[in-house]
């Protein structure tokens, strides 16, 4: 029997020819913790008599989640974690920086064919790389980097197969909301979904990662997809030239696979409570919002900003909306200022944060007000997500969120492109 | 014996202890309070040591952080009994040493009295009089959980015996 992409690739760790369903110790590729995790990293390492951090050249450190600080206990953790990495000699990318999701794959540090652990469950982002990457607690990011190795249940595999051109409008968050809705939140609990079909070569490495992001959203343990030519060439790009891409064998065995026709396609919007409540935008629209946000690890990137900005350039959004911009990280924020993004948003009415994850986790610059519904281009909606249990959060994609914040309601982008 | 409290499907992380209480501090005894607050407030003030959580399906989803299976310990929660768990809740917990049960939870109703019996692999229910047969842990999970999460299992001389591995 051939073997899945996972299969391979943890199989070229342990060195030997592993099966979905084996559980195993393997050492890893990378490592990367943030400043909502790793407070409880340096808690279980205090466990380990001590510790040596053998790894500590693999692990990236970002201050991500509260920038800026907050609060006094905030800007302690964040201290505390700069010395940390001092000491040990690891990466920091530190406030203001971006989003841990964004600059893990925008500073070159994942190759095809890389095991990579984060201690946030949206790791799965970097599998756009072709790489297995997934979200771990932070006892395991304390064993990771101490003893060099972790345990794993070499996970089955679906394989989630997009096919046919993108129509107008459409973007990867839509294509994402779409497979989840079939999926369920927690089909692919435990699982890995591989990615196929001629879809992917219409898509940017940005809705790549947009797409992998969001795959987390199906309890995915990763999510991967092929190294293609657009991938080589985004690699290359940052000097990564030297790739073996990781295939699956043709007679690999798939848990279960699933056909999309994207061409028919239309704006998808997930409703309150679970990102699985997703509707086409033709049964959503209409419905009041008094706050949009466009920003996060799934939706803050270069061309997040340029459909927003060409959908609000010249205009302004409704006096009753509130819209915050998060670009998701500095290089990002830089590039959308040389091309004018920033300024458009800006000019419509937006709120411009400091680059980093903020509003998505209620943990500052943007907290909803009671009974309020809000649009955000972010990948989750639960009760309390943005920091107020008694708000509703509608997910949707740039153009939609960008879209809706001229009309005050949840908007079809297409009557704006 | 413990009480059973009843939850439905797809709790999520977020559920079981906020974003927004983990930023100023990462202390479960200090959190417990706020245990499950947004979907049942006051709970975290009223849940006893030995009390067991019990749930539908995908228990857990949602973030990574180890925070959430930690003030589920903290609240000296016996076990976890749910129809499945999402898997990053399930391996913090493992390592965290937190018993989880995966079993049918359709015959348990808040406030049941209920008895675990690992050898068996079997929930009582002291109050309804049923017995739940559940399926054991794998191995190497289980010699985890036994080991009281999977820093004390490596450096135990199974464990270390791994390490060569690198």
């Amino acid at each position: 029997m051939g073997q899945t992409i996972s299969e391979k690739i943890f199989s070229s760790h342990v060195k030997r020819e592993v099966t979905a369903g084996d559980i195993l110790f393997t050492p890893l590729d990378l490592m990367m913790s943030n400043d909502a995790s790793f407070p409880l990293v340096l808690e279980a390492l205090q466990k380990i008599r001590g510790y040596t951090l053998k790894e500590a050249r693999k692990l990236v450190l970002i201050l991500d989640h509260y920038c800026p600080s907050p609060s006094q206990e905030v800007s302690r953790i964040h201290e505390d974690i700069k010395a940390f990495a001092h000491q040990f000699g690891c990466t920091l990318y530190a406030e203001g920086e971006g989003v841990c999701h964004q600059l893990i794959p925008e500073k070159g540090h994942i190759r095809p064919g890389h095991l990579v652990i984060g201690s946030d469950s949206h790791t799965t982002t970097y599998g756009a790389l072709n790489a297995f990457a997934t979200g771990v607690g932070s006892t395991d990011m304390a064993v990771a980097i101490h003893y060099g190795l972790l345990w794993f249940k070499v996970p089955l595999s679906i394989r989630i197969e997009l096919n046919g051109n993108i129509p107008k409008g459409v973007y990867a968050k839509d294509i994402s909301l779409h497979f989840i809705a079939k999926v369920t939140s927690r089909g692919a609990n435990g699982l890995a979904v591989e990615f196929s079909g001629d879809t992917l070569g219409k898509l940017s490495m940005e809705g790549r990662l947009t797409i992998c992001n969001m795959v987390m959203e199906t309890g995915a343990k990763a999510g991967i997809m092929p190294a293609d030519e657009v991938c080589r060439a985004w690699l290359k790009g940052k000097g990564i030239t030297d790739i073996l891409p990781v295939t699956p064998d043709s007679d690999a065995a798939y848990a279960r696979e699933y056909t999309f026709d994207i061409s028919s396609l239309e704006p998808q919007v997930a409703t309150p409570h679970q990102v699985d409540n997703v509707h086409p935008i033709s049964e959503v629209k209409g419905k009041k919002i008094a706050m949009a946000f466009l920003g996060t690890c799934t939706n803050g990137r270069l061309e997040d900003l340029a459909v927003a900005a060409q959908i609000l350039k010249g205009k302004r959004i409704h006096p009753g909306v509130v819209l915050v911009i998060a670009p998701a990280s500095r290089d990002v924020m830089l590039e959308a200022c040389n091309r004018g993004y920033i300024q458009a948003l800006v000019e419509s009415g937006g709120m411009l944060n400091a680059p980093g994850c903020g509003p998505c986790v209620g943990a500052l610059g943007g907290v909803p007000a009671d009974g309020v519904n809000v649009i955000s281009t972010a990948n989750r909606n639960f009760i309390g997500r943005m920091g107020n249990v008694k708000a509703s959060i509608y997910l949707a994609s740039p153009a939609t969120v960008a879209a809706s914040c001229l009309t005050g309601e949840i908007t079809d982008p297409r009557e704006f492109l | 014996m413990g009480i059973a409290h009843k939850f439905g499907d797809d709790i999520n992380t977020d559920y079981i202890i906020a974003s927004k209480r983990k930023r100023d501090t990462v202390d479960p005894k200090k959190l417990v309070r706020f245990l499950m607050e947004d979907i049942r407030p006051g709970f975290g003030g009223t849940v006893q040591p030995g009390d067991f959580l019990v749930a539908g399906e995908n228990f857990g989803c949602g973030s990574a952080m180890e925070i959430a299976p930690m003030v589920v310990v903290g609240a000296g929660i016996q076990a976890v009994l749910a129809k499945s768990f999402a898997r990053t809740f399930f391996r913090n917990a493992v390592n965290l040493g937190l018993l989880l049960v995966t079993c049918d939870t359709e015959q348990i109703t808040g406030g049941d009295e209920l008895a675990l019996d690992l050898e068996q692999g079997l929930v009582r229910n002291l109050t309804r009089r049923v017995e739940i047969p559940f399926q054991p842990l794998p191995a190497l999970m289980k010699k985890i959980v036994q080991a009281g999460g999977v820093i004390p299992f490596l450096e135990s001389d199974e464990g270390r015996a791994l390490l060569p591995l690198l």
